[in-house]
């Protein structure tokens, strides 16, 4: 039976970048920052109370992951918003929304009372969207 | 002539959490500094009790045990590098290194230059054997490993 899950990956344009917006912006703990040769790097952050997820910041470059081109193709569906990596979560969504606009995170939506939740959207420095919703 | 209402905000706790996180931000910027209740509430433009009251409220704890909590967390960044405990308790803004010994076991249960050592370990591990830190499906799809054999 499965448990629980512990690594999860986003792709992002630069990680330098990422690195930047995960954790002086959303807060998030670096949990392994690791080089791993020129021009690579295992770069993983936790949400602060979560920290046995680790949401790895994958950098989206032309190599065994990425072949023949895809990278660039990749990276132009990031860029335009395409991809929704998950839903985060917060104990008071008008606190922490306006905590993250002001340091600098934009949003796509406000928060707005859902039938389903109360909820705000908002993208990542490489054009990630994620969901933020308020937990009663 | 029927004057109309004014349009209602459907949130106007907006405006309050506004001022709120203003005092967190203030926190969170002057940490190092000595500064105290007083200066918080006046970030917020609140009254002492009322600014307790709502950050305890929003927050979970009080105004007071999370500048202690962001004290905690920068000595903990500090404390990675080769800065000594009396350094890093004077830049994070304790004033004794009792208190902040005594803190920082509290919230880590380690003291801070046992937590140093293990960081240090880790780090040194890090370097040594990168993959030992990487589970090796991500490995592999990276080129950092060799291919496993399929079943």
């Amino acid at each position: 039976m499965i448990t629980k899950m512990n690594h999860v990956s986003i792709f992002v344009l630069n990680q330098d970048s990422a690195y930047d917006f995960y954790v002086n912006k959303l807060g998030f703990k670096v949990h392994t920052d690791a080089p791993m040769g020129p021009g690579a790097r295992w770069l993983t952050v936790c949400p602060p109370e979560q920290p046995d997820l680790e949401i790895s910041l994958m950098a989206i470059e032309e190599g065994m992951m990425f072949k023949n081109g895809t990278a660039k193709h990749m990276r132009d569906l990031v860029k335009q918003g395409t991809f929704g990596f998950g839903v985060f979560e917060c104990k008071n969504l008008l606190a922490t929304y306006e905590e993250l606009k002001a340091r600098g995170v934009e949003f796509t939506k406000a928060p707005t009372k859902e039938f389903y939740a109360f909820e705000a959207l908002f993208k990542d420095d490489s054009g990630n969207w994620f969901s933020l919703g308020e937990r009663n | 002539m029927i004057r109309k209402p004014p349009t209602l905000d459907p949130y106007p706790k907006i405006y309050l959490y506004r001022r709120l996180v203003q005092a967190k931000l203030f926190i969170d910027d002057h940490y190092a500094e000595a500064i105290d209740i007083d200066n918080m509430a006046d970030e917020a433009t609140f009254s002492k009790f009322h600014f307790i009251r709502l950050f305890k409220t929003t927050y979970g704890k009080s105004p007071h045990q999370y500048l202690t909590s962001v004290r905690i967390e920068n000595a903990k960044q500090l404390l990675q590098t080769d800065i000594t405990v009396t350094e890093t308790c004077e830049r994070v803004g304790f004033n004794s290194i009792t208190s902040f010994i005594g803190l920082f076991k509290r919230f880590t249960g380690l003291t801070p230059s046992a937590y140093q050592q293990q960081q240090h370990d880790r780090h040194a591990a890090l370097i040594q054997n990168p993959l030992h830190f990487i589970p090796n499906c991500f490995a592999e799809k990276k080129g950092w490993t060799p291919p496993h054999p399929k079943p």
